[in-house]
Order: C-alpha cells, then structure tokens, then sequence
C-alpha cells in the first residue's frame, strides 16, 4: 500500500506545471479562477495551445494524434489544470464523440472528422436528452427514416450545451421502431447547418445562456454520417456515456472551488473578524474538506485500478453522487460567505475587464448564480438517482 | 388552543389571495420585474386601496391595528404570489421603526402615508462589513449647526432604489460593534450627498447600496432618541422576521404544489415519476419541512408584537433558522425533482426557489440564527 505518486509520476506533474506556467494565458486563468465567462474565443485559443503541444487529445490513440496517458497522468493532467485555472474542456468533440468514432466509425470517418476536432474547425455538441427522454434516454423519438441516400430526421433534442456554437451535433435517433426501445436507436452525426435545423435558447435561472433546444423538421442527412451498424447506436452511445461520467465527480474542480472559498472567506468580514476565524463558519469549510479528501482518495482507488487494467464499473456513480454534492456544498458556502451581497446580481461584474469599483468582494458578483447553475450537477450525466439506481443494480444486485 | 385564523383575518388572507391570484400571473410578474421599479405600481395602489398596506396601523391612519397574526395572513399570499412589492420593508419595517421610535409629529408626517402607501419607505440597517449584525454600524453621524452631518455606507436596501424615504442607522458615538451610540434617521433620497448604487436581485427584485458624503439633515429628521435606536432596530427587525417567516411559508407552498404536480404528470420509464418511492419520501420530507416551517411562522407571528424578551428573541431566532433550513431543502429537492425543467427561467418553480434561498440571506441565514439562539441559550 502507498497512497503517493511515483518519482515518475511526481516528474510528470513537474513538466505539466513547468508548461502551464509558460503556456497558459493568464486573462484565461484569471476568468475560469474567477468564475467569469469564457467566450469561444478563448477555448479556442487554449485549444490551439494544447493541440501544438500534442496535449489535447488524451483519450485517443497516437496514431490518431492523441497522447498516451496512463489513468494516473491524466488524473495529474486534470488536478494541475484545475490548479492553474486552465478552462474546462468542452468534451463533446474530443472526449466524447472522437473516441466513438474512433471505436466504431469507418476509415473515412476517421480521416474527415478527427482531425477538424483537433484543428478547431468543428464544434460538436450533443443530441441526446430529449423533452420526453431525460433519465430515460432509450425513450427517445427522434425519428431517421432512410430515404435513398439519405436519412431524414425529425424531431427535437433538449439540454443541448453550447450548441450555439457548435457546427455539428451527434444524435440518438430512433431508425426502428418495431422493435425493443433500446434495440432500434442508430448513432447519427449531423451538420447543424444542414436546411431545417433550427436552434433555440434555454435561459437558465440564473439568465444564463449555456442550454438549448435544437428542432430537427425533414432534415436530410446523408447515410454515410451513420456511425457503425444501423439500430445499434444505444451500444455506442453507452460506451459514450462511460466516457462522460469519468470525471464527472469533478473532484479537480472542487479543489480549486475549494481554495477560491477559502480565500474569500478570509477576506469577508463577521464580527470585525476574518469570516474564515469564525468557529462555525471555518467548522462548515473543514466538514467539506474532509468529505473532499475522502472523495479524492475513492477517486485515485478507481484511477489505481483502471491503471491496473481493470475498467471503471459502478464505482465511478458512487463517486460522481458524492463528488457532485460536495461541490454544490462548496458552492452553498460561497454563497453564505458574502451574507447579504449573495442578494445583488451585478450583471457587470460578471466580466473580469469591469472597470470601476466592485460593489463588495470583487469575486462576489458570480456566486449566487453559480450555486443556482450548478444545481445542474446531480441532474445532469445521468441524475444521481440514476446513478443510485446503477450502483444497486450493478453492485448490490437489488 | 385554536390555530385557526378568525373571520375576519381569514377575510383578510382571501382578499389578499383573490387579489393575487387575478392580478400576480407568472408572466405578469417577470414583466413587473423588469419595470424601473421593479414591481407593479398599480399592484401596490390595488393593496392600499383595499387597505391591506394600512393592516399594522392605528384606526386614525385607516388601518385596524393588525397585529402579527394579521401581517402573516398578507405576507403568506404575497408569497405565493412572488410578490416583488415593498411590504415588508416599508409597511412592515420602516412602518414599525417610525410607529415605536417616531415623536408625534414624525409619525403624522410619515405615517399615513406609508399607511396608504403613497409613502414608500426602506430600510438601510445593513452595511458592507456587518454580515447580518444590525449593531455592526460605521456609518457615523455627527452633529452640526443644530443638525447632523452623516458619513458611511449601507449595504443591500432592498427597495431603496425608488423609495421616497430611506430609514438610515448610524452612530453618534459608541464603537463599531457597541449596540449602544447607535441611531435612526429618516433621510429623503434625494438630499445633497446620498449616492445610489442600484442593482437587480437575483431574485427578481431591485436595491441599491448607498454612499452617504457629508449628508446634511435638520435635528427632526433624528427618529427617537439619540444613540439608542439599537432596541427599536431589534425589536422591528423581529416583526420584520416574523413577516419574512410568513412570506416564506407562501413560497414553499406554491413550490410543493409545483413539484407533486410535476412528478404526477412527467413520465419517465412508462411511470409518472411520482411512482418511484425515492420521490415519494422526498415529497413527503418536503412536505414535512413546510409543516415545520409553517409551525415556525405561526410561533413568529404569534411572539411578534410581544414585549420584548428573550423569549421572544429566541422563538424568533428559532424560527428564521427552521424557515431557513426548509427553504434551502425544498429550493434543492424540489430543483432535483424537476431535473433540467426546474433550472429553466421560463418555468415558476426555479423563481420560486431562488426566492427561498434569498430569503435565507435577508435578516440573518440560518447559521446567523442558530449562533444566536446558542447565544441566548447560554445568556439563560
């Protein structure tokens, strides 16, 4: 038994820190560290950074110009960057589409789309959730009936993130519907700009634009974007989904919501005294921390044993249940650290470049929404009763 | 022993629920939101009108001396309507400090006309280092030429964006935290001095900070005695609480209603969702924690317009902790039921939840509240 890293190990966390301290453009750091909005813009140009440094795409192989990453590395890769305030990777394209394409897609599948992930030139989001299929994805109805060369596709997809950006979009479509919901589901990717797709917002409780609903009327896609067999996408889309819900427990990304709490609440006041003094308040942050140190060693156990060949079974649905909570409890006490101040919305504070002075903590203005937005976390990739639901079934056998 | 309301305070509550439910609907209320004001102004003329903002004051101001139980029954529809008028802080708060701290001829300036509420007031006790801590007060005024001259800032006054008349603590001696040295003062937005800095709230309401730069008042604008308000502040800020407490219960109702609806109707796996027993006990704890929340109002109103006391301060302080907690539960679970949909704008249930979380950070959260109960617990 040894809970460290390796000399090995601990020499790459030396050369990832050594590049992020060269490459990462510190106006990025300063927005993700801050919570501010990043623009496409700037994902882009950290994606560039990454790509020239061959970083970007850990999950696929070399010869496809990924990197090869151990279960460890990547997890290094991932608390660094969480660290440093490097932006979170918007998965779609490289994390979750590529390596179904990778596995399943034909040659010319490959040629044509991986590089243009890699290049920037496509953005991909994802078709899945629709109104009436949320937790119950294989109750989807988006229809594809194959005419000639062409499927034409109709229907609507819901809680589609970033898909105003995105120029291409990977759906579940139902191509059978005589047979067992899960069975008749083919793997689709389409041209968001292809005639009949249209897009429309989903502003959130925080007025945020990050969702939407993309509405699919007689859009004709050509039979070659069909990803592997017809009918059998829900088996692609299942080996999708264990790509998402690694990492979803998010653990790097309450470390750094940790220390940003922690600062804060050294710098707001109560009783005249740093709020970060006060005996209750410091004891609510320790609780979190615990739990956050024991979610960190569950998460490296499974890292440990995916490094030792095994693969990320239910285990990883305990953790994202915990890991989520933990964050929304960080995320609560951020909230309650500003006392009154979490009640303004200073919608021009949202934006590091604000000029003027900040109406309290300068790092005060996103806290509200953020602890609203992220609700969001044990609702989506699958609700953590779902994920309840998979750790009794898989692992109690209930 | 008898909970139920009397006639005429349950004639008061369906007044007050017909009024809402007519004139309140969902839509109208984002579009009252984003009114300059920031809530309707017809709205408001509709409650003095029937008389509802004259409820806690005397016969002679056209009020009929309504009492805690009174402003509850107002306050729980107001909540379920999401209400975004200034009630609370100027029928309730800035009513009640002028009611106990004001001479006679302060209250026939102001009074009335906060009682029909063609005088709208707020309250700026709060400032940017107090927390919830009402004797946390740096603001300083010092006499001059017969008058004083104010210098500090107010934190987070919740209507002073478009109020008439702004209720200002600050101290004329004492130390920062001494709850002695503290006083009141009634100050017209638009003296030379006061700056504004007006924001929405997050939950669809408006306030503002204040600057106050040399601000020069006469000696009447003084309400109640020099450097003693610090009692009065505490005792209105406990009518206040037991209102908010009110209001509260009004906001998770609506929102429970919302949620079995939901699970009722959404069908995932071939079932309504309500099927499954996992939402069932979390209904249930939901609504348990509107029972418990519901009790705890019903005990604030009942202590609010008691003689002071321990006692009083501690069902008060209990009560804010309880409505804290419940809201914070029923904001999560009921989110959590929903899914997506419960996080979307153009759906109630997420304003009725941001609500329930803000009225947390208003008067004290619930950690605030527990220290003190603690607190007076030990004093006992």
């Amino acid at each position: 038994m040894n809970i460290n890293y390796t000399p090995k190990e601990l020499a790459f966390r030396d050369e990832v820190r050594a590049f992020l301290d060269q490459a990462l453009p510190a106006d990025i750091a300063a927005k993700v560290k801050g919570f501010r909005h990043l623009t496409k813009e700037d994902h882009q140009r950290w994606q560039q950074i990454l790509c020239k440094q061959g970083w970007y795409a850990t999950h696929w192989p070399e010869e496809y110009g990924g990197v090869k990453w151990t279960p460890v590395q990547k997890h290094i890769w991932d608390e660094e960057s969480c660290d440093y305030g490097v932006p979170r990777s918007i998965p779609f394209g490289v994390n979750m589409v590529a390596p179904v394409i990778i596995k399943f897609g034909n040659e010319e599948q490959k040629q044509t789309y991986l590089p243009r992930i890699l290049s920037g030139e496509d953005w991909w989001c994802q078709g899945y959730s629709e109104p009436g299929a949320g937790s119950d994805l294989a109750s989807l109805k988006t229809r594809a009936v194959r005419e000639g060369d062409h499927y034409v596709v109709n229907g609507q997809k819901a809680w589609t993130t970033l898909g105003q950006y995105a120029n291409m979009i990977f759906c579940l479509v139902r191509t059978n519907t005589e047979v067992k919901a899960q069975e008749g589901i083919s793997f689709l990717l389409i041209d968001m700009n292809t005639p009949g797709i249209s897009v429309r917002p989903i502003i959130t409780l925080d007025g945020e634009h990050e969702v939407n609903e993309v509405f699919f009327q007689d859009v004709k896609v050509p039979v070659e974007n069909l990803v592997g067999e017809e009918d059998k996408g829900w088996t692609y889309a299942k080996f999708l989904l264990t790509y998402e819900r690694t990492g979803l427990a998010g653990i790097g990304l309450s470390k750094a919501a940790l220390s940003h709490l922690k600062q804060l609440a050294s710098r707001c006041i109560k009783n005249g005294r740093p709020l970060i003094e006060d005996s209750s308040f410091s004891q609510r942050i320790a609780k979190v921390e615990i739990d956050l140190t024991a979610a960190t060693i569950s998460n490296l156990r499974i890292i440990a044993a995916v490094e030792g060949g095994g693969m990320p079974g239910a285990e990883s649905s305990m953790l994202k249940v915990k890991g989520t909570e933990i964050r929304q409890a960080i995320n609560d006490l951020a909230r309650r650290a500003i006392g009154p101040y979490a009640i303004p919305f200073v919608e021009e504070e949202l934006n590091l470049d604000h000029e003027g002075e900040f109406l309290s903590d300068q790092n005060a203005a996103p806290l509200s929404a953020q602890y609203f937005n992220n609700r969001k976390l044990s609702i989506f990739g699958g609700s953590n009763e779902i994920q309840k639901n998979i750790v009794s079934k898989m692992i109690l056998g209930l | 022993m008898d909970f139920r309301l009397n006639e005429e305070q349950q004639m008061l509550q369906d007044t007050v629920a017909r009024l809402v439910r007519g004139e309140y609907s969902f839509e109208k209320r984002l579009a009252f939101s984003e009114t300059e004001a920031g809530f309707s102004v017809d709205f408001w003329k509709q409650l003095s009108e029937l008389g509802l903002t004259a409820v806690p004051f005397s016969e002679e101001l056209g009020g009929f001396g309504g009492g805690g139980i009174e402003v509850q029954s107002v306050m729980t529809e107001l909540g379920r309507g999401l209400c975004l008028e200034p009630y609370l802080q100027s029928v309730v708060f800035a009513g009640g400090l002028i009611s106990q701290a004001g001479h006679d001829s302060q209250k026939e300036l102001w009074l009335s006309g906060i009682a029909s509420g063609e005088l709208q007031a707020a309250v700026a006790l709060q400032e940017p280092q107090s927390f919830y801590d009402l004797n946390d007060v740096q603001t300083r005024a010092e006499k001059k030429d017969g008058g004083f001259v104010l210098n500090g800032r107010k934190a987070v006054v919740i209507g002073g964006h478009c109020a008439d008349l702004i209720l200002v603590s600050a101290r004329t001696s004492g130390d920062t935290r001494d709850a002695s040295g503290i006083s009141l003062f009634v100050l017209k937005p638009d003296t030379a001095g006061i700056e504004r800095r007006i924001y929405p709230t997050i939950d669809g309401s408006k306030g503002c900070d204040i600057t106050l730069n040399n601000v020069q008042v006469s000696a009447d604008a003084l309400l109640g005695e020099d450097g003693k308000a610090s009692e009065v502040i505490e005792y209105q800020a406990g009518r206040a609480i037991a209102a908010l407490c009110a209001e509260a219960v009004g906001v998770m109702e609506v929102a429970n209603e919302l949620t079995l609806d939901y699970i009722k109707q959404r069908k995932q796996f071939g079932v309504p969702i309500g099927k499954f027993q996992v939402l069932q006990h979390r209904m249930v704890d939901m609504m348990s924690e509107l029972e418990q929340a519901r009790s705890m109002a019903i005990l604030a109103a009942s202590v609010a317009d008691q003689e002071q006391s321990d006692e009083r301060r501690r069902a008060l302080s209990a009560a804010k902790n309880v409505i804290g907690r419940s809201g914070q539960f029923i904001s999560e679970q009921g989110i959590q039921s929903h899914g997506g949909i419960g996080m979307t704008w153009e759906y109630n249930f997420a304003h009725y939840a941001k609500r329930l979380i803000m009225i947390n950070h208003q008067l004290g959260d619930d950690d605030y509240h527990l220290e003190r109960y603690a607190f007076l617990l030990q004093a006992s």
